[in-house]
């Protein structure tokens, strides 16, 4: 991994050297090093906004998501009326609401996360709706004989057999959560990292927009293990051997 | 267990979309006693003990399923299958405890755990499935379906997945402690039935044919000439297409 990293920073450079181009069209990593180290306080600033929509998109879009999920599984007639109505929305291109989150809700935090929750609601429903759809038949089987309600059915059976797809469906949602957030910045927002790049690129200020840039890359791999570490911990000690 | 375990009868014939499956025929699986059922694949023995457990909603049985006291089997059986069921993220103790809180119940976990000490569990009762062998495996099922504790028990092929001398050795410990209840055990191991039932039955498209058992007590041993003896004939039987 660093090997790659390292490689990556050298082709940048030498795409920089080469092609002779000004620090206005493209920085050389380098130069973005140093403002990142200059502007540090402002990003920083920004950066902590950014991650509180984030982490509160994700953790509303993981609640909703798992609450809808289980709702759907549960009721054939929610699966019949709400299940259609699901689709079609992922048929409406979801950037194209941030204007109207805007509208309704504010430049505040609420729109960005509203955003980012819009973004993630969907595969994470669907991931943890599938999984429950396919509880193992042997332990439908076997619930069936013992007698169990279908509400205990589900608390007992269905939802934690289900609970790898639902951590599959977090585990996307940690990457795009930031993609939500930063559009709704970008529609109208004066805080955050995607408000700051904004920022940065009108005023020309390249090398502060790849530093941001940089910094919200780095926050949502980090992310991306933090949950993907979380997961594994979670449903540790489950497999069958 | 208190009551008396009564005979339970399937009468009857099956279709699936309307194309016979088997049938008719009178299965009856005599109280108290270990039967085993055996048969050529894809004839529908899984389908008749998933009927009996009220299990199979794509086969259509005509007939009648019933107990020899005139009780409904519901709530009466116990189902105990191959092991794929066990859950694996619950560790032995709560799966051998399961059926009580799907029903909403407290588990008695004093008996819960005498049964795990009788299945030689103990050392593994706070293990999850993954970390069990097999054999293992299929102890914590065996005690499962003990903790079910109920007259009527359907066994699907529960030890197929077994080595052959772990397999042996389940064959014993079922026979042991499912003594006094009704069971009716699918196989297709002419050995296993050889050894286990009270009563041996094939089931063919045509209809159900009855093998007389050998005369040792069950668990009959594994070098008993008999046994041995009625194993070849199940197998022969088996083998000829029906």
């Amino acid at each position: 991994m660093a090997a790659s990293a390292a490689l990556a920073l050298g082709l940048w450079q030498a795409l920089v050297v080469l092609a002779g181009l000004p620090p206005f069209i493209l920085p050389g990593p380098g130069r973005v090093a140093e403002e990142l180290w200059i502007s540090r306080a402002l990003i920083l600033e920004h950066a902590g906004i950014t991650v509180a929509e984030v982490l509160i998109g994700l953790v509303l879009g993981a609640v909703l998501g798992g609450v809808s999920a289980i709702g759907l599984a549960a009721s054939p007639a929610a699966r019949r009326l709400i299940r259609p109505m699901m689709v079609f929305s992922q048929a409406i291109p979801v950037f194209a609401l941030a204007p109207l989150l805007t509208l309704w809700l504010g430049y505040g935090l609420w729109s960005k996360i509203a955003m980012a929750l819009l973004i993630i609601y969907f595969p994470v429903t669907s991931a943890f709706f599938d999984a429950l759809m396919r509880t193992p038949q042997p332990m439908l089987d076997l619930g069936r004989v013992m007698g169990a309600s279908p509400l205990r059915l589900m608390w007992h059976i269905r939802v934690p057999a289900a609970l790898p797809g639902f951590a599959s469906g977090l585990r996307l949602a940690a990457v795009y959560a930031p993609i939500g957030a930063i559009i709704g910045e970008w529609v109208g927002a004066s805080k955050g990292l995607g408000y700051l790049m904004l920022l940065a690129n009108g005023r020309s200020k390249i090398d502060l927009m790849f530093a941001a840039l940089i910094v919200l890359a780095v926050f949502t791999l980090l992310l991306h293990m933090g949950v993907d570490r979380a997961c594994r911990r979670w449903l540790d000690g489950r497999a069958v051997g | 267990m208190t009551a008396t375990a009564p005979a339970l009868i399937i009468d009857g014939s099956a279709s699936i979309a309307g194309v016979p499956l088997f049938g008719p025929l009178r299965l009856e699986v005599a109280a108290g006693r270990i039967t085993c059922l055996l048969g050529p694949s894809g004839v529908g023995k899984t389908t008749l003990l998933r009927l009996a457990a009220g299990l199979d909603a794509v086969t259509r049985l005509t007939g009648t399923i019933a107990t020899s006291d005139g009780a409904p089997v519901e709530g009466r059986a116990a189902l105990m299958a191959q092991g794929a069921d066990l859950l694996p993220w619950r560790d032995v103790m709560g799966n051998v405890t399961l059926g009580a809180r799907l029903r909403g119940d407290r588990p008695d976990i004093a008996r819960a755990r005498d049964i795990v000490a009788r299945m030689g569990l103990t050392d593994h009762a706070r293990k999850r499935p993954g970390a069990l062998s097999g054999g293992q495996r299929q102890r914590v099922a065996l005690a499962r379906t003990l903790m079910e504790d109920r007259p009527i028990v359907l066994l699907d092929e529960p030890f197929s997945a077994l080595d052959a001398g772990t397999r042996a050795e389940m064959q014993e410990l079922g026979v042991r402690h499912l003594s006094g209840r009704t069971v009716l055990m699918v196989t297709h191991d002419p050995f296993e039935a050889a050894r286990m039932g009270h009563a041996i039955m094939i089931l063919t498209h045509t209809g159900l044919e009855t093998v007389t058992p050998p005369a040792a007590d069950i668990p009959r041993p594994v070098d008993d000439p008999e046994t041995l003896a009625v194993q070849g004939r199940l197998l022969a039987r088996l083998r000829v297409p029906a």
